[in-house]
């Protein structure tokens, strides 16, 4: 791996900002250079909430991404502004329990995965994100899976043990989902 | 911090900017909050009130942060008050009387589209507002990171430099810089203090009294106050400028260009060298004093300069000045809170380089 350009977007509230920056942790463990950039606003009230996420063997330029290789996408707005702005070959990650269409690109790989009703189903409301990220990290060979209980540690506060452990379940469900 | 200060941890610009003027002895924070920097003023707001000494004050406006920043600093303790562009013009009277009084502050400016209240997306719109400055005769330190890293350096830096100069420290960053996250090492080294024995501390009646004040009705007397502060302008000049030279070597494409801007154009200076045009880069880190020689030398070895910038053509001045205008310098420009993408200065260095028909 030499660059990858994540872009996460959805609806402010659905933890867009906090997936990327559980990503940005794995980088930044395994001794990579990282960028975490979130749009901020008027539009994360309510609206589309998104954040990049760069991690690289080498220093990074801009932080900015046009073009993300990985597309994390939880809502319709999402997939309308950004399907057509992935690298050919890149792959997107589809909540499908929240996005009633299909990807109309042909020349990416997509992942269609009911991430909201997954988690509802296993008392795991609000972490439909890392279900998806759990999916990102199998598909995407960004970090080992071992990783991510270190990575909890760091984001986690002592004072939420108990929410380390749903994450870690949200991302195992997702690293184990098969269409 | 709880982490061992050498390990890298991911944190947000403004916060970054606030720990590490706490780590340079910063006890106290006056401001107003404004987006993109709140986060620096609701870092302070957790972090003082809980530390020795400690004082965080949201004022009632930005006219009265920049004024208890001007009764700290004569008091002679390290002092800093923060903003973003609009905010910043209405701390511009006290900046001046900073400057007349001869005290030291560091100011911080998370840059947004302008002019008037403009946007909340990024920009660099206020290059003349930090490196011209407002009223009278004066000149502030501009400095401009490119990094969270250098967010924490420069910090220090500028906190350092105000105390040594007495004079006013600007850290100008925009809203890309203040909102990302990027990994940063906390270790900053030993911290230099200065000896302030014109503060306004008591007398204790072993010496006499020290009097700050931006106010004289003698002309010939106001002119040597500026003549001596000038001196000590020029020292400044030819000690403290910074810069960054990145492909530089046998570059014939010379971007300049700071903050996040000079990161986009790495990204584009990387993909003219794919394709086999030998651009590079000066980086201005000082905006004030600018890096006039590097640029003068500069002048004398590529065919072009190109001003990358998030404003409508202000940096480009003072590439053209620096240069003499001895080589064409073009503008490759967004503003009102856009950014301009690796492309808008690949485009550019094509154009720069087809100058003169040299090549197709």
């Amino acid at each position: 791996m030499a660059t990858s350009k994540v872009l996460f977007a959805g609806f402010g509230g659905q933890g867009i900002l906090f997936s990327g920056k559980f990503l940005a942790y794995n980088g930044l463990i395994a001794d990579k250079n990282v960028s975490w950039l979130p749009s901020y606003g008027p539009e994360m009230r309510g609206g589309t909430a998104n954040c990049s996420v760069i991690i690289s063997d080498e220093p990074i330029g801009s932080p900015i991404i046009t073009n993300p290789d990985m597309l994390v996408v939880m809502n319709n707005p999402s997939l309308e502004k950004y399907e057509g702005e992935v690298v050919p070959g890149g792959k997107i990650f589809v909540d499908s329990s929240l996005i009633d269409r299909k990807v109309e690109r042909k020349d990416v790989e997509v992942y269609y995965i009911p991430a909201t009703k997954m988690a509802a189903d296993e008392g795991l409301d609000t972490l439909a994100n890392m279900i998806l990220v759990g999916k990102l990290i199998k598909e995407s060979g960004i970090t080992d899976f071992e990783n991510v209980s270190a990575v909890l540690d760091k984001i986690v506060s002592a004072k939420h043990q108990d929410l380390k452990e749903f994450n870690h379940k949200a991302l195992r469900l997702g690293y184990e989902y098969a269409e | 911090m709880s982490e061992d200060m050498s390990e890298k941890v991911l944190m947000k610009g403004n916060e970054a900017i606030a720990e590490a003027a706490i780590m340079a002895g910063c006890r106290h924070y006056f401001g107003y909050p404004i987006t993109p920097q709140t986060e620096l003023t609701a870092y302070m707001a957790k972090r003082l009130p809980k530390m020795e000494g400690g004082v965080f004050l949201q004022a009632e406006s930005e006219i009265a942060a920049i004024n208890m920043v001007i009764g700290v600093s004569s008091a002679g303790k390290r002092v800093m008050t923060s903003s973003s562009s609009p905010g910043i013009s209405l701390k511009g009277e006290g900046l001046s009387y900073l400057a007349g009084c001869d005290l030291p502050a560091f100011v911080v400016n998370v840059q947004r589209g302008g002019p008037g209240l403009g946007g909340i997306q990024p920009s660099q719109s206020d290059y003349f507002q930090a490196t011209r400055g407002t009223h009278g005769d004066y000149h502030t330190i501009v400095l401009a990171p490119d990094s969270v890293q250098e967010m924490v350096s420069l910090t220090v830096k500028g906190f350092e430099l105000a105390d040594k100069y007495r004079m006013t420290s600007m850290l100008l960053a925009d809203g890309t810089l203040g909102q990302m996250m990027e990994p940063v090492s906390l270790d900053v080294g030993e911290i230099k203090t200065f000896d302030k024995p014109w503060a306004t501390t008591g007398t204790k009646m072993q010496r006499p009294n020290n009097i700050i004040n931006s106010l004289s009705l003698i002309p010939e007397e106001l002119e040597q106050w500026n003549m001596t502060r000038f001196e000590r302008y020029k020292v400044v000049e030819e000690n403290e400028v910074m810069y960054e030279e990145y492909m530089m070597d046998d570059a014939e494409i010379c971007l300049v260009s700071f903050g996040i801007t000079a990161r986009v154009s790495k990204n584009a200076i990387n993909e003219a060298r794919a394709q086999g045009i030998k651009a590079g880069m000066i980086r201005p880190i000082t905006l004030w004093p600018f890096p006039k020689k590097a640029l003068c030398e500069a002048a004398d070895k590529v065919k072009a300069f190109i001003s990358v910038e998030m404003s409508m053509g202000q940096l480009i001045e003072d590439v053209e000045l620096a240069t003499r205008c001895k080589k064409p310098v073009l503008l490759c420009n967004r503003c009102g809170g856009v950014i301009p993408s690796p492309q808008n200065v690949m485009d550019k260095i094509v154009e720069a380089n087809n100058l003169g028909g040299e090549k197709a």
